[in-house]
């Protein structure tokens, strides 16, 4: 049986840019989150390190600094207009995010206190500055329990644990999504006036990666079936430190405090690379120069991983090197970066205090998603034509802020700035807007003939086999460094687990709680990604940011300074592309 | 190495009760539980329902009872538990909630509780355009009680908890706990007032299991201790 509801405002996604956009939708219009996680599991209360605010509580800082580092640190293909917005907004989200009763980490004076972190410089002398907002090295589960402890506060509507699969789209409306509540397996119509779109990254296409097994692209997989557009897709960021085979994240705080990347050799590799910004240069170069070392030979043992050391007597010798004047003790990073020495310590079995950490990149966020305006408008095309009702925000979207790389703490920047920017535009929308009729029969059918052809197939084929491929062959094709024979490969490796997809059936056939059934959906949503990433990385025969080609090595302006658009219309994929929007930041090269 | 994964299933749908189930796996000696599980769950038996999100003991989803003890699956390592389990690995749903299907519980009446204790900063002054200043030893005293992720692995091994599902339990105390010792927050007689209830803070026995079984490493104990004092003497120190 498909159960019926009605609410002004959808949010999807229940993790930082769902929460604020919540948030601020409830309080003028009736709001419901949906969500296919209790709302405190969601991915951002796995970031760490800190939210990036041009304060100046430490020193000097300007937000014009942070747009610049940001157009810079995403190879120049991020939409400046919107960049400016998300870096002076971003002063006043932290400030906010205080008073909402976020505790962060305090300076001698009680301000918030802050941190270096990637990429973030004073423009004037290129030195790294201490922008990054940060609550120990938990910094994105603070945010994440202060949005929700506020959502409660204002008695916002949740359904927890019912997993979105379908937009209600007719004539360039949308309408409201289809649910499934994994608690009873029925279909549930959500219609809406406006609905907003945060579900966050889609990683698990990669085996070695940081996302949750959660992220797995649901909803602009959902876009594409409803044959609108992506933008962005070949840019994925490979952060530099995962942990050595799991890809679990260790900070960029760790080498915000200090910390250095050391290769077999016991060199400081980027100082020869990047010699002023060193190991704090943005994450796509870290991650190319440690494969470069790897590849060269001096990966750790001749294997494809090298170290980060961030024993205290190492940070302080390099300190001096720096001419730094600031020196640390074990006791100062159990304080500054409880968590990722704990991860280290158990999951690796290596203490950060006395021994060096081996690790290796891991796939890390989506720079690409559902295309948007700085209103967080979904577009229909690269026109600029806006889907009336429909929103997106935080990670699943590209507005584009992040370009062809995000900076360290941007993320957080981002969903908190653009939730609340979705959130208020949405609730304008509803204020205004009438609801529009739905075909009550017939709004599940899409969505319900998903489900059913997994329930009910008879096929042979395994779901946790077809996804184990994806992911290895992702990580040898689509990773770090590309090539187009490699992409090639990748696109018809991709269209044959899509054939062997058709022929998986659920093992599990009950209704409650049928993970089996729901696991088996987020594969199909998985190929669907990794086949337009694949080719529209083939597409950009150029290097930049997080992609890179090695038959392309260098970035080509004349060409390629443009967002790619993809669609797929009776299954043949489309590829359009818009123009990067310049204001006051002209290309140049990127040097750190 | 051999590992026999000994879980306790329950399908509402197809079984009148629970019962258990063994399991002969091959795995790496520090694969994770929740590996473990997979592993079953893509190629044995794709009925077995978890729930999992980040796998690296941040998100709190995975709490599950681990030979006997309140652990979260991506967090605890076969090996360690063949050893403790002398060549046996129990799983079985944490105690004191409903269970809805195999490791899956209803979540709803332990929600319910935080929610009680007002979960929230509360201060209605105007805070001006800046933030709040706050030193950093104001900051420290609630440091510990911050790094709560909800997974109930606390509240599910407290006796006090499986005899009275009424009880607020260790982890909504903890919450408060948070909030009562925030100097920024004016509601700490209002939480006090809850917690005073037959069903709130004095159901304690302090038994330690909820410290023992925090994997965020909270001294639970010693934080519900701080709040016993704090509604004893009205002093919030």
């Amino acid at each position: 049986m498909v159960h019926h509801h009605q609410f002004d405002a959808l949010v999807v996604g229940g993790g930082g840019a769902g929460l604020m956009a919540a948030l601020h939708a409830s309080k003028r219009v009736k709001t419901a989150v949906i969500s296919k996680l209790y709302p405190t599991r969601s991915h951002t209360g796995t970031a760490q390190g800190g939210i990036g605010a041009a304060l100046g509580n430490m020193e000097p800082d300007k937000w014009e600094w942070h747009a610049y580092d940001t157009v810079k640190g995403g190879d120049f293909l991020s939409d400046q207009d919107a960049v400016d917005i998300m870096c002076k907004e971003a002063i006043d989200a932290v400030i906010d995010l205080e008073h909402l009763g976020l505790p962060f980490d305090r300076t001698p004076d009680g301000k918030i206190s802050q941190r270096r972190f990637g990429g973030h410089t004073n423009n004037e002398t290129k030195k790294p500055v201490m922008r990054a907002c940060h609550a120990a090295d938990r910094t994105g589960h603070m945010i994440l329990q202060t949005l929700y402890q506020n959502c409660i506060k204002n008695k916002v509507t949740f359904f927890d644990e019912f997993q979105v699969i379908d937009l209600l789209i007719d004539d360039g409306k949308c309408n409201g999504v289809v649910a499934v509540c994994l608690a009873t397996g029925e279909l549930h119509v959500f219609h809406s006036k406006g609905t907003l779109l945060a579900t966050g990254g889609f990683g698990k296409m990669w085996k070695v990666t940081s996302n949750a097994h959660s992220l797995t692209g649901d909803l602009p997989a959902a876009i594409l079936r409803r044959q609108l557009p992506l933008e962005d897709m070949e840019f994925f960021q490979f952060h530099p430190t995962g942990v050595y085979k799991l890809g679990i994240l260790l900070s960029e705080a760790a080498r915000g405090e200090g910390a250095v990347f050391i290769n077999d050799k016991g060199e400081r590799f980027m100082a020869r690379y990047m010699p002023t910004m060193k190991d704090l240069a943005p994450r796509d170069i870290c991650s190319r120069y440690i494969y470069k070392e790897v590849r060269e030979g001096r990966g750790i043992g001749g294997k494809d991983y090298v170290y980060l050391d961030f024993r205290p007597d190492q940070i302080n010798k390099y300190f001096e090197e720096d001419g730094n004047t600031k020196r640390i003790t074990a006791e100062y990073l159990e304080t500054r970066l409880p968590d990722i020495i704990e991860f280290s310590r158990v999951y690796q079995g290596v203490d950060p205090i006395t021994q060096p950490v081996p690790i290796q990149p891991t796939a890390h966020y989506a720079m690409g998603g559902i295309p948007t305006n700085v209103d967080t408008e979904v577009l229909a095309d690269a026109s600029g034509k806006t889907i009336e009702g429909l929103y997106a925000a935080g990670e699943v979207a590209c507005v584009s802020v992040h370009g062809a790389n995000r900076l360290g703490t941007n993320s957080l920047v981002d969903l908190v700035v653009f939730g609340k920017i979705g959130g208020i535009k949405m609730a304008d929308y509803c204020e205004r807007a009438s609801f529009r009729a739905i075909k009550k029969e017939t709004a599940a059918d899409f969505a319900q003939s998903q489900i059913d052809v997994l329930r009910n197939g008879k096929g042979g084929e395994d779901a946790a086999k077809i996804r184990k491929s994806l992911q290895v062959m992702m990580d040898d094709n689509v990773g770090v460094y590309r090539t187009g024979p490699g992409l090639e490969a990748a696109i018809t490796h991709i269209r044959e687990l899509q054939a062997r997809y058709k022929n998986v059936a659920a093992k599990d056939k009950g209704m409650l709680w049928n993970t089996d059934l729901m696991e088996a959906w987020e594969l199909g949503a998985l190929l669907d990604l990794a086949e337009v990433t694949a080719v529209s990385a083939l597409a950009r025969q150029e290097s930049r940011g997080g992609h890179f080609r090695e038959d392309f090595p260098t970035r080509n302006d004349a060409d390629f300074l443009k967002h790619t658009f993809v669609t797929v219309k009776n299954g043949k994929i489309e590829l359009s592309s818009k123009p990067v929007t310049i204001t006051r930041y002209k290309p140049e090269e990127r040097k750190y | 190495m051999k590992v026999c994964l000994k879980i306790k299933r329950f399908n509402p749908e197809t079984d009148k009760k629970p019962y258990w189930k063994s399991y002969e796996l091959d795995l790496e000696p520090k694969d994770r539980i929740l590996d473990a599980l997979h592993e079953v769950k893509w190629t044995l038996d794709g009925t077995l329902s978890i729930r999992r999100s980040c796998a690296h003991g941040v998100c709190g989803s995975d709490a599950m009872r681990i030979n006997g003890r309140n652990r979260l699956a991506c967090k605890v390592f076969v090996d360690d538990e063949m050893a403790f389990g002398k060549g046996v690995i129990t799983v079985e749903p944490i105690l004191g909630l409903p269970v809805i299907k195999d490791m899956i519980v209803d979540m709803e009446p332990f929600f319910a509780h935080y929610r009680s204790i007002m979960p929230f900063l509360v201060n209605d002054t105007d805070p001006g355009p800046r933030e709040r200043l706050q030193s950093s030893e104001d900051r420290v005293r609630f440091d510990d009680t911050t790094k709560c992720i909800l997974c109930a692995c606390c509240t599910t091994s407290c006796p006090s908890f499986w005899a009275r599902g009424d009880y607020v339990g260790p982890a909504a105390i903890v919450q408060a706990h948070r909030f009562i010792f925030d100097t920024r927050d004016h509601a700490a007689e209002e939480r006090l007032q809850v917690l005073s209830d037959p069903n709130g803070l004095w159901r304690c026995r302090t038994v330690f299991n909820c410290t023992e079984a925090c994997p965020r490493g909270i001294q639970v104990t010693k934080a519900i201790g701080e709040v016993k004092d704090a509604l004893r003497t009205g002093v919030i120190a």
